[in-house]
């Protein structure tokens, strides 16, 4: 059975790099570092080992209108911006009472999020803790919950297609760009806005990340922190950012003149069964992600040329990662890990890195890798280090892996 | 105690809250206009708005008495019955 020819058509991200796709694509082509030192007040206090993040570089509440965001948790705020952006780029209005952009019943949502509103369940617990339960707000629930920033971008853009909200930690975004590619493959929609969300720099998130050992103590130097690949790498960078695309039928995108950015081509999606954090020593679920991706895509190991490397700088992972692409693809991919810069955007990273492969793809040229000086011996793949480099691309895989073992890979080909 | 509110000044200080909880500017919070169907304030705020006004104005408003504010004038008379 053929696939459905399925276009992007539409981007829109806000990132630590930038408040816009553009800005955050020139930032990291000219190797602009979005790691900062964690200067919170409550670093100090729960004397935490780990003292970096990487913030917005725009705030959401300088973009959304005041009455508007205090509605909505900053995850939730993220998403609705960079949704905005993607249907405008797209080169749709935002419905208005007269007139749809598109058929509401043939337009899905799918924006996952890693964890959702952390800050606004621990903030109406200590209200409620401290001034009782006529001061918790009634848009408590609706700020927490996971599917919210799915849901607020769905109300906004009239989806009635369905609205779905993945949750699969550091995968969140990629799936939700599987299951938007998958929504079209079934006839379910014409056009699904995709993309993952994440804003979760608040200290119970951070210390449980220290806890379980995974970020990097590179305290006094934030700008080299984030390392994927090289031998001095300890550990991630928490970031938080949004990534929002247009998905659309390619026959549905030529009907109206859209412009076309790629083709997501298929996606391959496994899980390990082994461990709650660890991924499979041997990478047999990255494997078979990669490999089912390309299968689906109609393509082979050798049409992929580059691959945006899930890569988040642990010491464990990205080895891993490195022999899975090298067993499933061989040594010819173009790598680049985008982290070094972004930090790890949890459940926006899939859908902010999907970004980065479209336009690599689009311009023919991979960023660079920051701070990767000394390539890990047992990475023996081509990771671009320096300055972007031009690569004739016809297609390339996305990489994202979750805690809980959720291994997804996306395959996206030039327009 | 402070002096008993006049219906002007509750008027006002429902205007604020309002405008603080939905955005909608004051002079358009006037004694006729129905929350819901005028002033687009849905059930989750008008929770909000009811317990910033109890604050205010020293008053309880079950939510039985919720229910029935429906216009703003409603809300006015009924914080100046129980002021």
């Amino acid at each position: 059975m053929s696939n459905v020819d399925v276009v992007i058509t539409g981007l829109g991200a806000t990132t630590p790099l930038g408040g816009d796709v553009t800005s955050t694509w020139d930032a990291l082509l000219a190797g602009v570092n979005g790691i900062r030192s964690n200067d919170a007040e409550w670093v100090e206090r729960y004397d935490l080992p780990a003292r970096l993040s990487a913030p917005l570089a725009v705030e959401p509440t300088d973009v959304l209108p005041r009455v508007q965001a205090r509605r909505l948790d900053r995850c939730e705020q993220i998403a609705v911006i960079a949704a905005r952006q993607a249907w405008a780029d797209a080169g749709f209005e935002l419905p208005g009472d007269e007139r749809e952009s598109v058929d509401p019943d043939r337009l899905g949502v799918s924006i996952g999020t890693g964890i959702g509103g952390p800050k606004t369940l621990l903030d109406q617990d200590d209200i409620l803790e401290q001034q009782g339960l006529r001061k918790v707000s009634p848009l408590t629930v609706p700020m927490l919950m996971p599917n919210g920033p799915a849901a607020h971008v769905g109300i906004e853009l009239r989806a009635r297609a369905g609205v779905h909200s993945p949750a699969s930690a550091c995968a969140s975004g990629a799936e939700g760009l599987a299951n938007a590619w998958q929504m079209i493959q079934n006839g379910r929609a014409d056009v699904v806005v995709a993309g993952g969300a994440e804003a979760c720099i608040h200290p119970i998130t951070v210390a449980g990340f220290c806890q379980s050992r995974t970020l990097s103590t590179r305290n006094d130097d934030p700008a080299a922190a984030s390392r994927p690949f090289d031998t001095a790498r300890d550990g991630f960078v928490l970031g938080e950012g949004a990534g929002v695309l247009v998905l659309e039928r390619a026959d549905h995108a030529a009907a109206r003149g859209a412009k076309v950015y790629g083709r997501l081509a298929g996606y391959g999606m496994t899980s390990d069964a082994h461990h709650i954090t660890g991924n499979h020593p041997e990478g047999l679920g990255q494997i078979r992600a990669i490999q089912n991706a390309v299968r689906t895509a109609g393509l082979t190991a050798a049409d992929i040329g580059h691959v945006n490397a899930h890569a988040t700088s642990t010491v464990v992972g990205d080895v891993g990662e490195a022999a899975a692409i090298r067993k499933a693809l061989g040594p010819h991919p173009v790598l680049t890990a985008p982290k070094a810069s972004l930090g790890h955007l949890v459940g926006g990273a899939g859908a902010v890195e999907s970004i980065i492969t479209v336009l690599s793809l689009y311009y023919g040229v991979v960023p660079a890798t920051r701070n990767l000086e000394d390539l890990d011996p047992r990475v023996e793949l081509d990771v671009v280090t320096g300055q972007p480099r031009k690569v004739e691309l016809t297609a390339a895989v996305n990489d994202s892996f979750g805690f809980g073992g959720h291994n997804v890979a996306l395959v996206f080909t030039a327009a | 105690m402070a002096d008993k509110p006049s219906d002007a000044q509750i008027l006002e200080g429902l205007a604020g809250i309002v405008e603080d909880i939905a955005g909608v500017s004051p002079e358009d919070v006037t004694a006729d206009k129905s929350f819901v169907d005028d002033l687009d304030i849905d059930s989750l705020s008008m929770v909000e708005i009811a317990v910033q006004a109890e604050d205010k104005f020293g008053v309880k408003i079950p939510d039985d008495e919720l229910a029935n504010l429906k216009t703003v004038g409603d809300a006015v008379n009924y914080v100046s019955a129980n002021a």
